[in-house]
């Protein structure tokens, strides 16, 4: 049995007039929405000259407690182990449970810069990061991350660098930058860093942020150890600061607030600098610094290179917009020698 | 009144609005120039236009609200904006028309019979569409009303302009012109193979209206299933849309000529379906969707290759106020009206300077222009129906006012080839890309060296007063009287030069004698110099306007060129901090 539809009941003439009011009613809808929708998407002063984007105000600080100026802690480490200066260094600042809670999501900044092997010291020696990210997790870290974004392909730096294995080893988590962890900064009171991107994305629930860089050689900067290793958080076309590279580094220094900084001149690159590139370019400084204090711990490098504060300004620039203490000798640093 | 004469009053009307906003798309004093006139109001009333600019950006930029007046009535009586307005149809119905004059009726039948590949259009559209959701607006290549300015903008009104000095009193350039005018005519000339080629086969706006004709309450209809086989309504149809059978609603573009001709008076325009059945749109194949977005694949390739971004051709300039490359593609409709209002005719259509992606976008050439971009002049950016350059007030552009903060509006900045550049290159003084440089204080500063000519070096010389005798007349084709040249004894200070005022052979007159203690500390011999104003480049204060670029005397490649690092649109490519 089928249903009686309504071609069966109505005559034609009903039928198109149906039809009609249908569709007269349907074209009325979509002129509506369409005019609805056109008076919704209505722009009558057009696009603005730059998209705008939402912009941070910095990567933050992830000081333990927030020191008075000057009340850093800072240990130097005289040694040829990087393990065992790293260990000795932070357990006389306190051991690695003064800084790291159970937890904590660690972000690990190396210096990852060049796609160069570590006994060229280019970039952080895995001991290092082996050793940091170790103390970490023992102290009951729940994850450790480790990021930079590199001059060479990321890809390619962490693997021969030999970071990505140490961190695999150790129990870390590499992460390369993707366009996704970048976005917008202006530093207040910056004069570069305005609307400019930055990794602020691998900050996603991290609580704590340790530094480890090597001390090199640097024509540009005068040396490059960790402030200068803050370069690797900027993205875009970030060459063009080095127009004036201790006003950079000085806001970079404003930027984040480190946890802790391991600086390494167990060797220290102190010609050819920030590439190397030949053994020759090494020389022997034995010394590994732990510090909170950024300033203090490059003040330390300065030293390591033969070179003194004046030869690289952004130190005392950094100081004064309050960043640290470049006379570290004020911080009463912890002397230790690993070698005897 | 008949309605096709209706109609043809109407297509008439359209067509001369349409060439007349071409004529006072121009700068210039006269009355018919452009001032007020909505020279756009065609390109506004575009509703591709503006269905993809808002896929591409989310807004419905300005006078583009004028598509809703075609969108409304299209969607309650059909593609009427075809059949009385579009100017590209009328022309296309035109040459049809006079193609088949005198034409036996079997083979105009045949001619307007509808055919499968008219779905090619819709296709088309869904490709465009699909483009535009990704940003890249690319439906000015194919959209009539574009694609018409474009053509008459910068092919057909620049011989105008070229050869009868109608509408300027200089000729206009516009690269590859010629392939713009082989679009064109081929667009006209394939209407003797078919009447209203595009229109039926290619027309993604046509194909837009067909779509919202879907439920349009009046439609072209026949009052009775049976009829004679005269056919006389097919002879004339402009749609190929089968009124004599089952009728393709979509593809009627409302010429009226079957109401019109119709001998029994059996069709009509009413508010109920065709009598002989009717169906919207012709079936849309699975086939030709999947070939669409194959298309749309090979299209967001384009992507790949990065020319808007680190692969950017840094010749590639873009107009003063133009949106960074990426708004830039999802704005520009390529109608040429920037190109056409540009006083100095520095804004050229792209060929592959902007990537596939950018055909026909403006593009700045400082070559074939009449000078670089005017300081005070906005006309691109004011005439722009989709701001993909931004309407700038002169304020903004010269960054005083409001806009002192962010400075003037950046194109580029200039860069001197010191191996090309006569002072520096061939000591030989110039500077006339200093002399033109607009800016204030200028962009371009000189340094100034004294420069010893060549084969000018310890010339023997005897000194009588302010006269110099060489040996022998030195050989060059410089004069050396005219205020540039000095003469200093070989190996003396600044102080003992003298400017050479006279020259006849081997004699030279100076400003002021020699010292004789100079002359003699030279072992009586003297140096030809020239002094040189080096050009050298402030890139903190140019703003890439190519002043310098368009008047370098060296005439081939510029011994000063426009790049675009720096330009204010786009971030990546600030060069000073």
């Amino acid at each position: 049995v089928t249903r009686p539809t309504d071609a069966d009941r109505l005559s034609p003439a009903e039928l198109s007039r149906r039809d009609f009011l249908k569709r007269l009613g349907y074209a009325s809808a979509v002129a509506l929405a369409a005019s609805g929708l056109g008076l919704v998407l209505y722009d009558p002063k057009g696009p603005a000259p730059v998209e705008a984007r939402k912009a941070l105000t910095g990567l933050g600080d992830y000081r333990v407690a927030a020191p008075a100026l000057g009340g850093g802690k800072l240990a130097i480490v005289r040694g040829t182990e990087r393990a065992v200066m790293v260990e000795q260094g932070v357990k006389a600042l306190g051991g690695m449970e003064a800084f790291i809670r159970r937890g904590d999501r660690v972000l690990v900044k190396v210096n990852a810069a060049f796609a160069s092997p570590p006994a060229l010291g280019a970039t952080t020696h895995p001991e290092v990061l082996a050793a940091v990210a170790g103390l970490c997790l023992k102290a009951g870290a729940a994850q450790v991350l480790v990021t930079d974004n590199p001059i060479n392909n990321p890809e390619s730096c962490f693997a021969i660098s030999g970071l990505a294995d140490a961190a695999q080893t150790a129990g870390a988590r590499i992460l390369t930058p993707s366009p996704a962890f970048f976005t917008p900064v202006s530093l207040p009171g910056g004069k570069l860093i305005r609307n400019w991107p930055v990794m602020a994305g691998v900050f996603q629930g991290v609580t704590k942020v340790i530094v480890l860089s090597p001390v090199k050689d640097h024509r540009r900067a005068g040396a490059s150890m960790t402030l200068k290793n803050f370069y690797g958080f900027l993205g875009g076309r970030r060459n063009v600061f080095h127009q004036d590279i201790n006003g950079i580094i000085t806001e970079l220094s404003q930027l984040l607030k480190p946890t802790l900084c391991v600086l390494d001149g167990t060797l220290s690159m102190v010609t050819n600098g920030p590439t190397g590139g030949s053994l020759s370019d090494l020389k022997d400084t034995g010394t590994m610094v732990i510090s909170t204090d950024p300033v203090a711990a490059d003040a330390v490098g300065v030293e390591l290179l033969g070179r003194s504060l004046a030869d690289v300004p952004y130190l005392r620039m950094a100081e004064q917009a309050g960043a640290g203490l470049a006379d570290y000798h004020r911080l009463h640093p912890v002397l230790l020698n690993t070698k005897a | 009144m008949r309605i096709v004469t209706v109609r043809r009053l109407s297509q008439v009307f359209f067509l001369a609005v349409f060439l007349w906003f071409c004529i006072t798309a121009t700068l210039g004093t006269a009355w018919w120039r452009w001032r007020g006139w909505p020279v756009n109001w065609l390109l506004d009333l575009d509703p591709l236009t503006a269905l993809s600019t808002v896929l591409a950006t989310g807004t419905l930029y300005a006078t583009l609200l004028w598509a809703l007046v075609t969108i409304i009535l299209t969607l309650f009586v059909g593609r009427f904006f075809c059949g009385f307005a579009c100017p590209l149809g009328t022309l296309n119905q035109f040459t049809g028309w006079l193609a088949r004059r005198g034409l036996d009726p079997d083979g105009r039948v045949e001619a307007n019979r509808y055919r499968r590949a008219q779905n090619l259009k819709y296709y088309l559209l869904v490709g465009l569409v699909a483009l535009a959701l990704t940003g890249s607006v690319q439906t000015g290549i194919f959209d009539p009303l574009p694609l018409l300015h474009r053509s008459v903008n910068l092919a057909l009104a620049p011989l105008a302009d070229n050869h009868l000095g109608l509408l300027h009193d200089e000729p206009r350039a516009y690269a590859s012109a010629w392939l713009l005018g082989v679009v064109f005519l081929t667009l006209v000339g394939l209407n003797l193979v078919w009447p209203r080629f595009f229109c039926r086969f290619a027309c993604p706006l046509g194909a837009l209206f067909g779509l919202l004709s879907r439920l349009a309450p009046w439609r072209i209809g026949k009052t009775a299933d049976t009829c004679g086989d005269c056919r006389i309504c097919e002879l004339y149809c402009e749609g190929a849309c089968r009124p004599s059978g089952t009728f393709i609603a979509g593809e009627c573009v409302l010429c009226m000529n079957c109401l019109d001709r119709c001998p029994a008076g059996r069709v009509t325009f009413a508010g109920q379906a065709s009598a002989a059945g009717e169906v919207g749109l012709p079936d849309l194949s699975r086939r030709g969707l999947i070939l669409a977005g194959g298309g749309l694949l090979l299209a967001s390739m384009w992507g790949v290759g990065a020319l808007a971004g680190a692969a950017r051709d840094p010749r590639l300039l873009r107009p003063p106020g133009a949106l960074d490359e990426e708004r830039f593609l999802a704005h520009c409709i390529r109608c040429g009206q920037c190109m056409r209002i540009c006083p100095t005719n520095i804004l050229q259509p792209a060929l592959f300077e902007a990537g596939v992606q950018g055909l026909w976008t403006p593009a700045v050439n400082f070559h074939i222009s009449r000078g670089g971009c005017l300081l005070n002049c906005i006309a691109c950016g004011q005439i722009c129906p989709t701001a993909a350059i931004r309407p700038l007030s002169l304020e903004e552009k010269q960054g005083v006012g409001a806009f002192a903060d962010q400075g003037p509006i950046r194109l580029g900045t200039a860069f001197v080839d010191r191996n090309r550049c006569l002072p520096w290159a061939m000591d030989r003084p110039c500077l006339v890309c200093q002399e033109v440089c607009p800016v204030s204080p200028k962009a371009i500063f000189t340094r100034t060296v004294f420069q010893t000519l060549r084969d000018g070096q310890a010339l023997p010389a005897k000194a009588q007063g302010a006269e110099v005798d060489l040996n022998t007349a030195f050989a060059t084709t410089a004069n050396l009287a005219s205020g540039d040249y000095y003469l200093q004894p070989t190996g003396q200070s600044e102080a003992a030069r003298r400017r050479i005022t006279g020259w006849a052979g081997a004699r030279l007159t100076l400003e002021r004698p020699l010292a004789a203690e100079d002359l003699q500390a030279a072992g009586a011999r003297v140096d030809i110099v020239v002094r040189l104003q080096r050009p050298f480049l402030d890139a903190a204060r140019c703003i890439g306007c190519g002043m310098c670029e368009h008047e370098c005397p060296v005439s081939g490649r510029r011994a000063i060129r426009v790049y675009s690092e720096n330009e204010s649109r786009s971030r990546p490519g600030r060069l000073l901090i």
